[in-house]
This record gives C-alpha cells, sequence and structure tokens, in this order.
C-alpha cells in the first residue's frame, strides 16, 4: 500500500526540556481516513506541527508522497489546527484569498474557487464582512473553506469537532467524506473517541510521547472484542454467575434495553467456545439475546492508557 | 517564497495604510507643526491692533518729551495732577516720573488698570534708562560726545569656516543645526517607539488570536516574521516620506511667501556673499542664516536621506527585539518588563543625542553614534552639523551587520516562543531558545 506520510522514529523535545514525541512513527495510507488519537497532552498536535513542516524533529525523517518532506509540499496540506482564528478587522472574502495565496494559488483561480465554495455553503453574503462580524459557527464554515480551498492530497483536522455545533459538524463531516471520494487523504487528531471511530479506516493511539497502538480500526476492535460477549436474559443473576464462573474472567452486570431483562457483560475464557456457554447458561436462565461485545475505541482507548499508565506506575 | 513573504508584507501595509487613524495622523500632524510655526506670528499681529495709551505724569519734564512710541504702546504726556488722573477709569495706564527717579533714589511708578506685560515694564525701563544716561553724559560736556559713542560702539558677528569642507558653506548656522538635530532625534524616537511597538502587539495579537497556527502552516515562522517587519518598516517609511515630502514643499513654496522681500533680497546677497555684515547687527544675521538653511532644498533633502536611512535602519534592529518579545509572551501585559530591552537603549539614545547636539565632535557623540544600540538616533543628532561621511557610513555598516544579527536572533526566538503559551519566560530562557533546534 502506498503511503502519503512515512513518519519513522520521530523524537522531539520541548524547549523546557520535556519530550513530547518519543521514536513515534506513523504511516498514513493514501486514500485513507486516518485517526491520531490521545489524551491531552499526548504529542498528537506535535506531531501534526511535524508533518506540516511548521516545526522540525530532533530525530526521525517524514515522507510525503515517497520523497522526504520540504517547505513546498505544504501547498498540498490543508491543516485546520485546534486553536483557529482568522484576522478580525479583515473582510472574509479578503482574507480568505489571502490565505490561499499564501498556499500558491494565483489571485485568479483563488477567486473563481472561493466563489464556488462560499455558494455551495451558502455564504456568498459574508464575503464584504468583517471577520469580528461574524458567529463563531460562521467562522468555522470560513476556516474549513480557507483549510480545504488549494485542493490538498492531505487534510489534517485537529480537533475539527471541538467547538463546531451539530448542524456544522454534521457538513464538516459530510464535507470531508466528499473531499475522500476525491482522492484526498485526511488525519483526523482527537482525544474525543467517539467522534472519529465511524469514519476512521485507521487509527493510531499516542499517550505520553509514545504510539502504543497502530492499525487497522475493525481489526483493532474485533481483536479487542475477541471472547466479549453480552447476554440479555430473565432469571436469577446470582445462580447465572455461579453457573458462568467457571468458563469467564470478567462477568459484568448491566441494564438491559429489553424489558424485565437483565444484561450481562463477560470475557470468555481463551479456549472456551460460545455453543458451550449458550447450553450452561440456558439451564438456569432464560436467554432473550446473544450479542458480540464490540469494544469501542474509547473502551480501548481508556483499557490501553489505563495499562501503559498502571505499566509505568509499577516500573517506578 | 520570497512572493510569499511579499504577500505577508502587502497584507500587513495594506490593513494598516488604509486604516483611517493612519490617513488621519500622517496628513494632521505637518499640518498640526505648520500651525504651531504660523499661530504665534498670527498672534503677534492680532496683538498689533490692541496698542495701549500710557498717560505721563513727568514731574521734571525731561523725560516725558524722548519717550519714543512702538507699535504696542504710545506714551502721551499730559500735565494733569496724578490724583485726578487716578479718578478716571477709562484709563490703560500711568507712568509717574520726580526727580528722585532721575537721581536713581526712587523707583518708576506705573499705575495700571489690569496686569501689565514684560514688554510693556521692559519697554518703559530701556527706554528711561537710556534717557537718564544720556543726560548724565551731557553734564560731563564732552566735545563731539555723539561721534565718540558712535566710534566706540561694537557689534561683532561670527562667521564659522569650515576647514574640513571644501564647498565652504560659510552660512552655516549652529543653532539651526542644533535645532534640526534635537527635532530629528525626537521625530525617529517617536518612529521607533511606535512602530516597533506595532510589530510586538501584532505578533501578540496574532498569537493571542490563534491565527498564527493557520499562517504557519503555510510559511514558515521567520518567514512570517520578516515579512510582517517589513510591512510594517514600510508604513513607518510612508508616513516619514510623506511628511518630508509636505515639508519641503513648504520649505520652497509656502517658505519664501511667508517672509517678507526685504529679508529674502537680503538673504540672497548673504548667500551670494555681497551682504555687508557690517550694517547688520549680529543677531538679524543669525537669523538671516537660520532661514538660508531652513529654505535650503538640497541640505534639507540629504538631511532627509540620512534619516530615511537611519530610521529604517533603527527601525529593523529594535523591532527584531520587539517582534522576539511579542513571541514570547501571551499579552501586552506581560511583554512590558520585557520591554525594557528596547525601551531602555532607545531613550539613552534620545539623552546621548541631546549633548550630541550640542557638541557633534565630542568623542562621547561619536562613539554613541557609532555603537549600534545608540547609533541612529545619536548620529541623527549629528548630521545636521555636517561630519565627515565616512561616520555615517560606517555607523550604517555596523548597523547593517547588527540587524543581520539581531534579526537571526529574534528568528531563532519567534519559531519557538509562538508556540508557548502560559508562563512568561525570563530573558535567559528566550536565550535558550536561540540554541534549540
Amino acid at each position: 500500500m502506498k503511503h502519503i506520510i512515512e513518519a519513522s522514529d520521530i523524537t522531539k523535545t520541548f524547549a523546557n526540556g520535556k519530550i513530547a514525541l518519543d521514536n513515534v512513527s506513523v504511516n498514513v495510507p493514501e486514500g485513507a481516513i486516518y485517526g491520531l488519537l490521545g489524551p491531552n497532552g499526548a504529542g498528537k498536535t506535535t506531531l501534526i506541527r511535524i508533518i506540516n513542516h511548521i516545526t522540525a524533529p530532533d530525530a526521525g525523517t517524514v515522507t510525503f508522497d515517497g520523497h522526504p518532506l520540504t517547505q513546498n509540499d505544504v501547498e498540498h496540506i490543508g491543516y485546520l489546527p485546534e486553536e483557529r482564528g482568522l484576522y478580525k478587522k479583515m473582510k472574509v472574502g479578503e482574507q480568505a484569498l489571502f490565505f490561499a495565496r499564501l498556499k500558491g494559488l494565483s489571485r485568479h483561480d483563488a477567486t473563481i474557487r472561493l466563489t464556488q465554495w462560499f455558494d455551495r455553503l451558502g455564504i456568498s453574503d459574508w464575503w464584504n464582512k468583517k471577520v469580528e462580524e461574524l458567529s463563531k459557527g460562521m467562522a468555522q464554515k470560513v476556516q474549513f473553506i480557507i483549510t480545504v480551498l488549494h485542493n490538498p492530497k492531505l487534510l489534517i483536522f485537529d480537533e475539527p469537532f471541538s467547538g463546531f455545533d451539530p448542524i456544522n459538524a454534521k457538513m464538516l463531516k459530510d464535507e470531508i467524506l466528499e473531499l475522500r471520494r476525491q482522492g484526498a487523504t485526511v488525519i483526523f487528531s482527537s482525544h474525543n473517541m467517539a467522534s472519529v471511530e465511524e469514519i476512521c479506516d485507521e487509527i493510531t493511539l499516542i499517550n505520553q510521547g509514545h504510539n502504543i497502538l497502530s492499525g487497522n480500526v475493525k481489526q483493532i476492535r474485533q481483536e479487542y472484542s475477541d471472547g466479549r460477549f453480552m447476554l440479555d436474559f430473565t432469571g436469577d443473576p446470582a445462580r447465572l454467575a455461579a453457573a458462568l464462573k467457571p468458563l469467564t474472567t470478567d462477568l459484568e452486570f448491566i441494564d438491559s434495553p429489553l424489558e424485565e431483562a437483565s444484561r450481562l457483560r463477560m470475557h470468555l475464557e481463551p479456549g472456551t467456545d460460545l455453543k458451550s456457554v449458550i447450553s450452561t447458561v440456558n439451564e438456569v436462565i432464560e436467554i432473550r439475546a446473544v450479542n458480540p461485545d464490540i469494544a469501542s475505541l474509547n473502551d480501548i482507548f481508556i483499557k490501553t492508557v489505563g495499562e501503559k499508565s498502571s505499566l509505568t506506575k509499577t516500573a517506578e | 517564497m520570497a512572493s510569499k513573504i511579499g504577500l505577508i508584507t502587502s497584507r500587513e501595509y495594506m490593513t494598516r495604510v488604509t486604516k483611517k487613524s493612519f490617513i488621519l495622523t500622517t496628513i494632521i500632524t505637518p499640518l498640526a507643526m505648520i500651525a504651531l510655526m504660523i499661530i504665534p506670528v498670527v498672534l503677534m499681529n492680532l496683538a498689533d491692533d490692541d496698542s495701549r495709551t500710557i498717560l505721563v505724569v513727568d514731574d521734571t519734564g525731561i523725560i516725558a518729551p524722548s519717550l519714543s512710541n512702538t507699535k504696542e504702546f504710545s506714551y502721551v504726556s499730559v500735565d494733569e495732577p496724578l490724583d485726578s488722573l487716578l479718578a478716571r477709569d477709562n484709563i490703560d495706564g500711568i507712568l509717574a516720573i520726580n526727580d528722585s527717579v532721575i537721581a536713581g533714589t526712587a523707583p518708576l511708578r506705573l499705575y495700571s488698570n489690569g496686569a501689565t506685560s514684560i514688554s510693556l515694564e521692559g519697554n518703559i525701563v530701556n527706554q528711561v534708562n537710556n534717557l537718564i544716561e544720556e543726560r548724565r553724559l551731557k553734564e560731563y560736556d564732552i566735545a563731539d560726545l555723539d561721534k565718540i559713542l558712535e566710534a566706540v560702539k561694537s557689534d561683532v558677528s561670527i562667521t564659522t569656516i569650515r576647514t574640513d569642507r571644501k564647498d565652504g558653506d560659510e552660512n552655516a548656522s549652529a543653532f539651526v543645526s542644533y535645532g534640526v538635530g534635537v527635532l530629528l532625534t525626537f521625530i525617529l524616537y517617536m518612529f521607533l517607539l511606535l512602530y516597533g511597538q506595532m510589530v510586538m502587539t501584532s505578533i501578540i495579537e496574532e498569537k493571542n488570536n490563534r491565527v498564527l497556527e493557520i499562517v504557519v502552516s503555510s510559511i514558515k515562522p521567520t518567514q512570517l516574521m520578516l515579512g510582517k517587519i517589513m510591512g510594517i518598516g514600510l508604513v513607518a517609511l510612508t508616513q516619514i516620506v510623506l511628511w518630508c515630502g509636505l515639508l519641503t514643499l513648504m520649505s520652497t513654496l509656502v517658505f519664501p511667501m511667508l517672509m517678507p522681500a526685504e529679508s529674502m533680497a537680503e538673504l540672497q546677497q548673504l548667500q551670494a556673499g555681497s551682504l555687508d555684515i557690517t550694517a547688520y547687527d549680529s543677531d538679524d544675521i543669525e537669523v538671516l542664516r537660520a532661514l538660508g538653511m531652513l529654505g535650503n532644498v538640497g541640505y534639507l533633502l540629504s538631511i532627509m536621506g540620512w534619516m530615511t536611512l537611519f530610521l529604517i535602519g533603527g527601525f529593523l534592529f529594535y523591532s527584531a527585539i520587539n517582534a522576539a518579545i511579542g513571541s514570547a509572551v501571551d499579552n501586552i501585559q506581560d511583554a512590558s518588563q520585557l520591554q525594557t530591552l528596547v525601551v531602555l537603549p532607545i531613550i539613552i539614545g534620545l539623552v546621548c543625542s541631546m549633548t550630541a547636539a550640542a557638541s557633534p565632535n565630542s568623542s562621547l557623540a561619536f562613539w554613541m553614534s557609532i555603537i549600534p544600540i545608540t547609533s541612529p538616533m545619536v548620529m541623527m543628532a549629528r548630521i545636521p552639523a555636517g561630519i565627515p561621511t565616512w561616520e555615517i557610513l560606517l555607523s550604517l555598516a555596523i548597523l547593517v551587520v547588527s540587524i543581520y544579527a539581531m534579526i537571526w536572533m529574534a528568528a531563532k526566538i519567534y519559531r519557538v516562543g509562538i508556540f508557548m503559551y502560559g508562563k512568561k519566560p525570563t530573558i535567559k530562557e528566550m536565550l535558550k531558545w536561540i540554541r534549540y533546534k
């Protein structure tokens, strides 16, 4: 598979001596939607700045589209930072033109494309408004257009949904999917797993400057869901627990969405087969439904980050 | 890449010069300066119409007939007794003279309805003193006294001939070069502070606004900083060029119109060397020379040319420091302490300039105008007096080298500082950033 970004063994130390990234490698396949996940302060933004050629890594290499990343490549990257703003006193159209030309578009091309985008998002009458007159949501639309206007091969969104209202967030998501259909690669960075798990193909989990998990979202979720099931039942939970004890490691009773039923989340002992579990429980309670318990990225995130931090704690 | 810096520069420039406040200050300031020059003249002319009549009660009868009227005051000798005059109320002033005044044992008495002016009191005292002196001299009864007095009278004027200049411009006025030097230094001082501050606030604003992160995804931080400094520098340049243009226009067109034709003729004679200096009062010659220098377009243009160069140089030097400071802090409050780094040298420069303008060739003035921290301002204080060109060029060359060094350092600090939020860094930390990769 061709990678548009190959970041290998990136290490970066801040000016104050804090290690931001320690030997992190990330490969982003062309045409994918890639999630860069991790808690706040994990080093995501630093990695994105390195990919954007804003800061240089202390060690490690970054290639873009097969060649070492240079300043000229930023013309093929569109970046919507987490902390985003616009020049308040400038007019919307003038400002969008300024940023488009910074990305290497000619004034003529930029004007044509901007007119199209403004029409498309229904904001044509904002052209001569000053940015300070716009609401936050309006400014976000303008920032989005600025990010994608130059038809970048690679789009990077840092915490894209933070601060977007639901309507704008939906619009943003739809437009991003459309851009992907047209061939763009998208990198999402977020600490909000739910917002990205449905659209990401691949992810990398970063915590405290380390890459702790990388791979295809479906595979990862499958891996973390192996032997995990949800059982909806009616009957005595105590008897059920006793019957399941030899076959499972984790048991957790929660509310069931079904009427008059309870739900049990269970993790089967390795080598145990679902059929034998079903026949065992069938004798003590009445089964209403059995489903695989697919781990959400959030669960996986909490689990892996938790494991890591407990590991580092014991190491200390 | 150069075109991207150009984009930053032109954005910075256009948003600033199209601001109403810029257009207003650029036009109003020179007008205010002209007004400051013209208003006192106009006021003086107005005061002329308001002449005051002083009634003189002279018991001795010696002084009153000899008092001569001026534009402002006319003296009228009256015979009425003082008491009856004092009873009247439509009188500006009454001057009482008696024998003891002449003998020098009692003061003159001036009865005034309302406050008197220094010029009135001075005029009276002068005239009366002269008359009394004249009278006492006459009492010695010396033959041909008038001729003798005329013969001993002395009024020396000074002409400085510069041996270091080939053109032998002997009409240079030390007084004018001092004034011009001080004026230029103040203008430079104002520009360096104001526009340097502008660079800093602009960077802090961009950082606070978070627009910075979007900009640096398209252009290197260093290029952004350079573009910004150049944009704001061009605004400063635009303003100074417009002002210089307006002032030159004034000195060529308006100035000669304001001056009486007689003085113009005298001035031309003076410059041609055909004026008989001995026939004039030394103060008048000095004024003529001052007018000559200010009306000399070549002199003004050369000074303005140097001014522009040192303005650009000084601006680049100080704004690099300002840029580094602006990048390192989150708000203007945090910057104020670090700004001492810029303000202190500028103020030292201003103070030294005052001395340098008074004695342009002292060694303090020389060294301060060579060392780049103070050189732009101190050099501008010295240039109007006419100093060797090599000194100016040396100072400029050192300034250019220092600008390179300063911008290099500032860029290193800037590139780290713009991503630093929160705690205000110390100068030591900022210097550490220079070595940071």
